[in-house]
């Protein structure tokens, strides 16, 4: 046998899952097989009390299903197929006599955590890296091994949909509270654990759940109450935009409602639907450029990052911090005064504490993660330092002063890394005695949470420094694109371009709200006026005063000075309390009124919902296409990327060339010509467009 | 002195601002303080984890939670496992016990650097319920059933509920520090003014000498949560109080005619403190100061009953023999200062032949110790005094002195509870 490997343990059989030629296991169908016969011999064998599945991976139980086998089966029905005879495999599991002991230490997601439930019994270890969940959706998918039916029979309807709508991460502790789990113990004592339930029967279940919850799911009539509810979220989150929360919420419900056996065929017809959208094909596409991006082209010539040095504590500074501590990195961390230093250790150990709150961590571990951090105001004290990375304000000679101070304190091999998101980094290392050592390491706000990291590189750059600047952001746990020096790089470029469009269309009489709903009905998690009022209004301006403006000119881009009258008159956006939106107490926001003052007037006209996504979204994906074509992009799978991770480019798109690639080269172009006809030559399509139309090709094969 | 011993270097050392107890470390225990000292410690002086062969910290209050401070201080500010660390409790001379046992370690050949220091948290202190209750209790553990607990209720009394303080009063005798003090100053003959003078001479020193940034290189600044605002100053000086001020105040322990009031004694104060010591050839390969190292050490033990706080005098004198030096040899002298009239007593015994002869068993006094050179940034009564860890702000302050006034050598005295004296040389290599 390949996947499984058996051993007795007296009357139980353990089964110890171990992948040939795989650092995890997923499953898939030879697996599959694997079990059936496996299940058959424990049935037969009167000597077999009960089983026991174990991994032998490192911190992985089951990872998941195989998804690139998933995308790549020809029809939904197959997926249909896989998922009929997974799940008639784990009702004959669930049914057998003989109980079956999950011992999850390591990843129990997906189709791993549809295999511990259909188990009679699970314990999971304690440790940090055991994690369960099912986060199909996130693929545009169902669980499709029983997950939307289990599920809520384990943990109830409320907590199951939860789980299931939003794909999230359960930590042990948790997860036993809410009955997913039914044990926690030592990774050490999993195995004996385990062989002792699975030869002494497991014991009843002892799971308490609230009186709401009870309530709720008591009826028909109440469960519905509670879908429907979850149906809106749903609906006002994705807009419509995304087939798969529906279609688990109707597989819940069918389950509840007609039972188990007709809850899992509509679960296996509703996965084979989803993996025939094309949101679900673009999702895993992005989900394995995810992977592939953790790979390092200058591996070998890499330095191991053990130590930084952070200069500026603000919201960048302490999120880089943050992303750096939290994985074992020591960071020195300095500000003009301690004060600085202060509110960026608290922002972190706030953050911190939240995982604590959730046992993720215990509170002495975040006191360690923290003493990682030494605040300090001298510059004199970061010499020694392998890599400097620069949050300090936007401005070139700030930033050229900075590198010449720590020039004259760090030795020659150190690192420069600057944390710009607009400013060349050509013209940062303009006067740098070693400008081989500097690099452009572009995080996203906030760092914690935004998964990419943009590196810019100068013909300057050495192979090891990129390589180590790299391996720094991979280990910072980041999608990391290395893109070509320039102005606005590629995101801030792409975005920038975006963002004038809007504002263009407010000087043409658009309503704000239009446009930001809009852009969020094509995908965005947030339309762009809102972004630029959360990224700051003063830091758009910045911008438009730079190096990116005057290229942007010189291509009929006018970026309008408007914008930097709002900026002058201190509207800067949410931080002010003020900007294109009235930001009120906690989340409230209501539309400022008084801005249009700055385009035209009150009187608005209404601008239909496709032209403002056309108009928005392809000077964006054609600015993408430029940045590839003046090899800022070294490729289309950076574009997009770039463009989701960063940017929040409607997932289930893609990205902008994958985008193009499924609207056809053509297409896209025929359209910008008709917007250039209206408005001027800032629709020009790019070159590498026009020919990629012309030669009918795509940007992936 | 002749010695088969290695040197041992005192390279350096750090402490957190003392605090009054019940300000701003209120939310803070003996991890936390031990915890930001040694973070600090090792951070501003960039000490290479791997070289640290041993942390040891002394702690005179346990809360309970953490009986080996030393480890759990040293872990959570991010030392290696493999660093052993262990707690040491010696009352007010624990980190001078906890540097003397590292410094034994690496003139022994055991350990190239330890780090040692101490640490007490006035505003953690564990509160138990009394005897009878912890009886009770522990037995209820055992309980099975309602008829169990009954029997456990029956004969209890409402006063066994009331809470249990640790007080800081010496378990042979029952009298507090306070109380014994009174006593201790009245045989020596030092009066209610001579006490003000000297606490209020602490005080105005201790604010010179942190308006003269002679404290900067000593202090850490900490940042504690929630807030994280920095925290760099000790906040117990009171350099603009007057004689008249100090003189309305009543007496504290004895009423109405004792002589110790609340402010020419030590307070109440959280804190912690650390130092580095290395053997002389390991600070030499690692560049590290190599300036300062001790010259010996010792501890003295006296009745409780009567001489309690006269550790000093006996200490010192006791050393002063050991190494063939006088009074007249020592440049820099660090005294803690637990109450101001018991320093000026133990001055005041070894300049009294009579003491020193029936006392001492010496055939002459020791002498007066010139008070131009004593504490001349403050001590205990000013900056405060956490218990276990004023041994390690005393060495570090002394070897610092050193070297800005150019001596050669400072005599570190301090009093314990239990009748415990500790003295120290320190001698710089000019």
């Amino acid at each position: 046998m390949a996947y499984c490997d058996i051993e007795r343990h007296d009357d139980v059989v353990v089964v110890w899952l171990d992948e040939p030629k795989s650092t995890v296991n997923t499953l898939s169908m030879d697996m599959l097989d694997e079990f059936e016969a496996m299940i058959d011999d424990i049935e037969k064998d009167n000597d077999v009390k009960g089983a026991v599945l174990i991994s032998r991976k490192k911190d992985v139980f089951i990872a998941g299903a195989d998804v690139k086998a998933l995308l790549e089966m020809e029809s939904g029905e197959q997926a249909t197929e896989l998922s009929r005879r997974g799940n008639a495999l784990l009702s004959r599991m669930a049914n057998l006599k003989k109980p079956i002991i999950a011992a999850i230490h390591g990843a129990c997601l997906g189709g791993g955590n549809e295999v511990a439930m259909a188990c009679h019994y699970r314990i999971a270890t304690d440790h940090p890296k055991t994690i369960l969940g099912q986060p199909e959706v996130k693929l545009g998918l169902l669980p499709g091994g029983g997950g939307t039916q289990r599920l809520p029979r384990l943990v109830g309807l409320t907590k199951a949909l939860d789980i299931l709508l939003t794909g999230k991460n359960i930590y042990p502790y948790p997860a036993k509270k809410m009955g997913l789990i039914d044990e926690i113990i030592h990774p050490p004592g999993l195995l004996q654990a385990a062989i002792a339930v699975a030869r002494d029967g497991v014991p009843e279940r002892d799971v308490k759940r609230s009186t709401m919850d009870k309530v709720l799911e008591s009826t028909s009539f109440t469960r519905d109450y509670v879908t429907k509810k979850a149906l809106e979220t749903v609906e006002r989150k994705t807009r419509g935009n995304y087939p798969a929360p529906k279609k688990i919420l109707e597989c819940v419900s069918i389950g509840l409602d007609e039972g188990l056996e007709k809850g899992l065929e509509a679960e296996s017809k509703g996965f084979g639907e989803l993996q025939e959208t094309p949101e679900c094909k673009q999702l895993i596409g992005l989900f394995l450029a995810t992977q592939e991006a953790k790979h390092n082209p200058f591996e070998k010539k890499a330095k191991d990052v053990s130590s930084l040095a952070m200069l500026g504590a603000g919201f960048m500074g302490a999120g880089i911090t943050e992303v750096s501590i939290t994985k074992g990195i020591e960071v020195t961390l300095r500000d003009l005064n301690m004060e600085g230093v202060g509110r960026a250790k608290q922002t972190i150990w706030k953050n911190l504490q939240s995982k604590v709150k959730k046992r993720a961590l215990s509170s002495f571990q975040s006191d360690v993660i923290m003493s990682r951090i030494e605040g300090v105001t001298d510059l004199e004290q970061i010499k020694g330092a392998d890599i400097v990375v620069e949050a300090v304000f936007e401005d070139i000679d700030l930033k050229k002063r900075i590198v010449a101070e720590v020039e004259s304190v760090c030795g020659r091999s150190t690192i420069f890394a600057s944390n710009t998101s607009s400013l060349p980094i050509g013209e940062i290392a303009a006067d740098a005695k070693y400008p081989q050592n500097i690099i452009g390491m572009h995080y996203f706000s906030p760092v914690p949470k935004m998964p990419l990291l943009e590196i810019i590189v100068t013909d300057k750059t050495t192979q090891a420094v990129k390589g180590t600047a790299i391996k720094l952001g991979q280990r910072q746990g980041k999608v990391v694109i290395v893109v070509n020096d320039g102005p606005g790089f590629y995101t801030t470029r792409v975005l920038t371009a975006l963002t004038n469009e809007a504002i263009q269309m407010l000087a043409e009489g658009a309503r704000i709200e239009d446009v930001d709903n809009a852009m969020k009905d094509f995908g965005f998690p947030v339309g762009p006026i809102t972004l630029m009022d959360e990224v700051g209004i003063d830091v758009g301006a910045h911008i438009a005063r730079g190096a990116l403006a005057d290229m942007f000119r010189a291509r009929g881009i006018e970026d309008n000075s408007v914008i930097q009258d709002i900026a002058k008159a201190g509207l800067h956006g949410r931080k002010t309390g003020k900007g294109f939106y009235t930001y009120g107490k906690g989340k409230s926001k209501s539309i400022n009124t008084d801005m249009y003052k700055y385009f035209g007037g009150e009187d608005r006209k209404d601008f239909d919902k496709k032209t403002i996504q056309d108009r928005v979204g392809l000077i964006f994906v054609n600015e993408a296409v430029r940045c590839l074509e003046e090899n800022i992009l070294t490729s289309a799978l950076d574009g997009d990327l770039g463009a989701v991770m960063g940017l929040g480019y409607p997932p289930f798109r893609g990205g902008p060339f994958r985008f193009i690639d499924s609207e056809g080269a053509q297409t896209i172009v025929d359209k910008l010509k008709a917007l250039e006809e209206v408005h001027g030559v800032r629709f020009q399509a790019s070159k590498l467009l026009v020919t990629m139309a012309k030669e009918n090709r795509s940007f992936y094969d | 002195m002749e010695s088969n011993y290695r040197p041992v270097v005192l390279v350096d050392g750090r402490r957190t601002p003392f605090l009054r107890a019940s300000t701003d470390y209120h939310d803070l225990g003996n991890y936390d303080l031990a915890r930001l000292a040694l973070l600090g410690l090792r951070q501003t002086l960039n000490l290479n984890l791997t070289d640290i062969d041993y942390v040891i910290m002394g702690n005179v209050i346990s809360n309970g939670i953490n009986p080996n401070v030393a480890r759990d201080g040293m872990l959570g500010a991010g030392y290696l496992p493999a660093t052993p660390a262990f707690t040491v409790s010696q009352a007010c001379i624990s980190a001078n016990r906890a540097f003397t046992s590292g410094a034994d370690l690496i003139r022994t050949g055991q350990a190239d650097m330890v780090v040692a220091g101490g640490v007490d948290s006035m505003s953690d202190v564990p509160i138990m319920f009394k005897k009878p209750m912890r009886k009770r209790l522990m037995a209820a553990q055992r309980a099975k059933g309602p008829g169990d607990y009954l029997k456990l209720l029956k004969g209890m009394s409402l006063s066994d509920l009331g809470p249990q303080v640790p007080a800081i009063a010496e378990f042979s005798t029952g009298l507090s520090m306070g109380q014994d003090t009174d006593r201790l100053v009245a045989r020596f003959g030092v009066g209610r003014v001579d006490q003000d003078e000297f606490a209020l001479r602490s005080h105005q020193l201790a604010g010179k000498a942190w308006e003269d940034g002679l404290f900067d290189d000593e202090v850490l600044t900490v940042q504690i949560p929630p807030k994280f605002a920095p925290i760099s100053q000790d906040n117990g000086i009171r350099p603009d109080s007057t004689m008249e001020q100090l003189a309305k105040l009543k007496p504290a322990f004895v009423r109405p005619h004792g002589t110790i009031t609340a402010a020419n004694a030590s307070y109440l104060t959280d804190g912690a403190a650390a130092v580095v010591a290395m053997s002389e050839e390991k600070a030499k390969a690692l560049g590290m100061s190599t300036e300062v190292r001790l010259l010996e050490y010792t501890y003295s033990g006296t009745n409780p009953d009567g001489d309690l706080l006269m550790g000093p005098a006996h200490a010192s004198a006791k050393l002063l023999q050991r190494t063939g030096l006088t009074l007249s040899d020592i440049d820099v002298f660090e005294f803690h200062e637990a109450f101001a009239g018991q320093v000026l007593a133990n001055l005041n015994a070894l300049d009294t032949a009579a003491f020193c002869k029936a006392d001492l068993g010496l055939s002459k006094k020791i002498g007066r110790v010139p008070v131009g050179k004593l504490n001349i940034h403050g001590g205990s009564v000013s900056i405060g005094h956490p218990f276990g860890a004023t041994g390690a702000r005393l060495l570090t302050t002394a070897r610092n002195r050193l070297i800005r006034e150019d001596g050669r050598y400072a005599l570190i005295a301090a009093c314990a509870a239990g009748g415990l004296g500790s003295a120290i040389i320190l001698e710089r290599s000019k």
